[in-house]
């Protein structure tokens, strides 16, 4: 295997595992904080409890989001110099602002919240868990910016001279449609993924007749904020779609296997290609929806992929242009169908919320649907991904071009499998708490560790 | 501002997050390496690990910022490094991600042999990433082969030469005298003993490496190859370093860890003013060496970069300083006042 489809492979790998972590700390901080603030107002002992509970969640989660987010940070240089040095005028500033603004305050923040409890005051204890979840979702602005920078240079001129693209305006970087459109669709999805781990894990423990009172607190919570989040998550993928089809035609049309234009647009239900992937052998379609898709009207152009694909030829030269589109395809249908499931659901329990769902049989297979949102999740930064293939920054650089071009075969055989062996690991190790502190409930969570107990008889308070 | 203003500025503002990551997290770099050997008991541990517990992730930060900073400032710097120093920066990378989640796991279960596995985590991660990092600022220092199109040519191997070796050897050993002193003045009772007897003999150590890297140093011409002599600054590094001791013994553990922060930063100073305007020395042509003039961005965003870091590094040194002052008192280990 060449170095290309290694790094290719490295980068994918550490930043989809990354971003197994990611969502559900930017949605479980604001829950958190939310519920230390009610506990601060009301003196209700059940929120101080339901903010000791899902605050232990958060931070084993916490803990492997940020250690591979170093990674992140590095691997740019390590992994795509030639990338780095082509647009590290424009794509570092984002990155070090995000350091500077945003992990700063996540990580300070954080450290005071879990070690000062009854050493700082009430207040700011309390002002610190809001910080660390501001922080962290700032980093998630600053980190969306640069890539929607990728997905949609602004902002920038091509120096003829050293052949390296330059900033030369900082407020249409920090503007751009893109990176925002990318920051909503991810803020949302970062709620409505903590909101399904809330919903799963109370109903866990309502099924068992365990902190009823606490856990339908959460569960009615977490339904009211996860069907909001999930609506969000809807509109900001909708009118995602529709700036990508202005800015990405391309990446539009390949999610689609939409070959050839037309007008009125049909969307695909269901499209088979042949073995190569680059060409439509059966399909069943709606017609004109994906006209309606791409403009918010049933009678628009959309251009297909071999337009697109002649019309990059002819100003990018010879080349294939086209993302993997069974990939593109298809991960676009999952996250559509899991988001649409989620909106479901959510809307569901909510209802059921004013009955006495607490007894109900199904809440027993409740806990599945805790998996939904890590789909979607993984669905939609693949397509996003892949689908700006083979571009590494759209119509600047490719992907081939960007690679670190001292690196060998063998080093990144070591650092593949060695990430691997690492993250592999830690996800064991992860699992294993949150599940034992999960399933442990709210009690345990006020002391050291679940079974810590014994260790400890007599000193207990 | 003129555009050569801008890139010393910047030049300036990194090595000063690099000054800022090395007297940081060189001392929860020392206290993790020393966990396993100087607390016995869980509960030292625990309060061992607590004395850092709020503040290594915003240590840390500075590593991140460092590294964002030469992205954003000096593009080439940052791409021919990395990828450069790849495996070197891997272990590194490996060392910084056991580390961090050990901290978070370590006491989340408490069967003994998984608080030890994590517990030598700690340990292992911190010894690598100390390690690492000391090879690659001496190998900086020494310079590496770098080609005509600043691309890094040689392997993992380059670095692991006598000078890489003893740097990162002395490294290792001087974060753990730093760490040792921070102990010293965040504990208390028989740990604060115990850890004083750590420190006078590591502080032995210490001096005799690092006397060992100035001489090399100096004697393989590696002094002052940019246009900057750093004049007393090491020879006050070395002083400061054997005034340690000297508190040390009187048990003055704040001016003993005063003494090893200062020998960190002085360090530092020496390093950066060594190369300055080099950002990296090639060791195949000197001509071919990165300077602050061919690898840095473009003015406008140095302007930019630098109007970003007047507001707001302030900021961060103004909260970050707060919370050590909120969290300045020594732990002990009474179970009642850990915090797990």
């Amino acid at each position: 295997m060449d170095p290309i489809t290694l790094s290719r492979w490295q980068f994918g790998l550490t930043t989809v595992y990354h971003f197994l972590f990611v969502p559900l700390t930017l949605g479980l901080s604001w829950f958190v904080a939310f519920l230390q603030t009610r506990y601060y107002q009301t003196r209700d002992e059940t929120f101080r409890k339901m903010a000791k509970f899902w605050g232990k969640l958060f931070l084993i989660n916490f803990a492997i989001g940020v250690v591979t987010g170093i990674v992140q940070e590095f691997q740019f240089g390590m992994n795509w110099s030639e990338y780095s040095r082509y647009v590290g005028d424009i794509f570092g500033a984002p990155l070090a602002v995000e350091a500077l603004l945003a992990f700063f305050m996540e990580s300070t923040f954080l450290g005071v919240w879990i070690f000062g409890e009854g050493k700082v005051p009430e207040k700011v204890h309390l002002a610190a868990i809001w910080l660390a979840a501001i922080g962290s979702n700032l980093s998630a602005l600053w980190i969306l910016l640069a890539n929607g920078w990728m997905q949609h240079p602004v902002g920038y001129v091509i120096n003829e001279v050293t052949d390296r693209a330059e900033l030369v305006n900082f407020f249409a970087l920090v503007g751009n449609p893109k990176g925002w459109l990318f920051f909503w669709h991810t803020i949302a999805a970062g709620l409505t993924t903590a909101s399904f781990l809330m919903l799963g894990v109370s109903a866990y423990h309502l099924a068992r007749k365990q902190n009823v009172d606490l856990f339908k607190r959460s569960f009615q919570m977490a339904a009211i904020v996860g069907l909001i989040a999930s609506t969000l998550v809807f509109f900001g993928g909708h009118t995602n779609g529709q700036y990508m089809y202005e800015t990405q035609p391309m990446k539009f049309s390949a999610i689609e296997a939409h070959w050839e234009t037309s007008q009125p647009a049909a969307f695909s239900i269901l499209t088979i290609g042949d073995l190569s992937g680059k060409q439509e052998v059966w399909s069943i379609r709606m017609p004109a929806v994906l006209s309606f898709l791409a403009c918010n009207n049933f009678n628009c152009e959309v251009r297909g992929v071999n337009d697109i694909q002649a019309e990059y030829e002819s100003t990018y030269g010879p080349g294939d242009y086209v993302p993997l589109m069974v990939v593109t395809y298809w991960t676009f249908r999952f996250m559509m169908v899991v988001g649409f499931l989620m909106m479901l659901i959510s809307f569901l329990f909510l209802l059921a919320t004013r009955g006495r769902y607490e007894n109900a049989k199904w809440m027993k297979r409740v806990p599945l649907v805790i998996a939904l949102p890590y789909i979607a999740n993984m669905s939609g930064w693949i397509l996003t991904e892949m689908g700006r293939q083979p571009w590494i920054v759209q119509g600047l650089l490719t992907v081939e071009k960007a690679v670190s071009p001292n690196l060998t075969t063998v080093d990144l055989l070591i650092s593949l499998i060695g990430y691997t062996v690492v993250y592999g690991s830690l996800a064991v190790a992860m699992f294993y708490l949150m599940r034992k502190f999960a399933v442990a409930g709210p009690d345990a969570a006020m002391h050291e560790s679940v079974d810590a107990a014994p260790a400890s008889v007599g000193s207990q308070d | 501002m003129s555009y050569e203003f801008l890139q010393t500025l910047w030049f300036i503002l990194i090595a000063v997050l690099w000054i800022g990551f090395h007297f940081l997290e060189g001392f929860d770099f020392g206290v993790g390496m020393l966990l396993p050997f100087l607390g016995k008991k869980d509960e030292e541990r625990r309060a061992i690990i607590n004395t850092i517990g709020s503040v290594w992730d915003g240590n840390e930060v500075w590593l991140l910022t460092a590294g964002g900073a030469t992205f954003a400032a000096f593009p080439h710097w940052y791409a021919t490094m990395f990828s450069g120093f790849y495996l070197a920066l891997f272990l590194l990378l490996v060392g910084l991600i056991i580390r961090g989640v050990a901290f978070e796991y370590r006491s989340k279960d408490a069967n003994p042999r998984w608080r030890n596995l994590f517990d030598w985590m700690i340990a292992v991660g911190s010894f690598l990433a100390a390690l690492l990092l000391g090879a690659a600022f001496a190998n900086l220092a020494r310079g590496v082969p770098i080609n005509a199109d600043m691309m890094y040519t040689g392997n993992l191997f380059t670095l692991l030469n006598p000078y890489g070796l003893l740097g990162g050897l002395t490294t290792v050993v001087i974060f753990l005298l730093h760490g040792a002193n921070f102990l010293g003045l965040k504990l208390e009772g028989e740990l604060r003993e115990r850890v004083n007897g750590f420190a006078k003999r590591l502080w032995i150590a210490a001096s005799l490496l690092y006397i060992a890297l100035g001489v090399f140093t100096y004697a393989a011409g590696f002094w002052a190859r940019g246009i900057v002599n750093p004049g007393i600054v090491p020879i006050t590094a070395v002083i400061v370093l054997l005034l340690t001791g000297f508190f040390l013994n009187r048990k003055m553990e704040g001016w003993a860890f005063i003494m090893t922060a200062l020998n960190i930063v002085l360090t530092q100073v020496t390093f950066f003013s060594m190369t300055f305007p080099n950002v990296m020395i090639s060791s195949t042509n000197p001509a071919w060496s990165l300077t602050i003039y061919n690898a840095s961005s473009s003015q406008y965003t140095l302007t930019v970069m630098s109007i970003v870091a007047l507001i707001f590094v302030p900021i961060v040194l103004a909260y970050q300083g707060w919370t050590y002052y909120m969290f300045r008192k020594r732990i002990s280990t009474d179970k009642k006042s850990l915090v797990y």
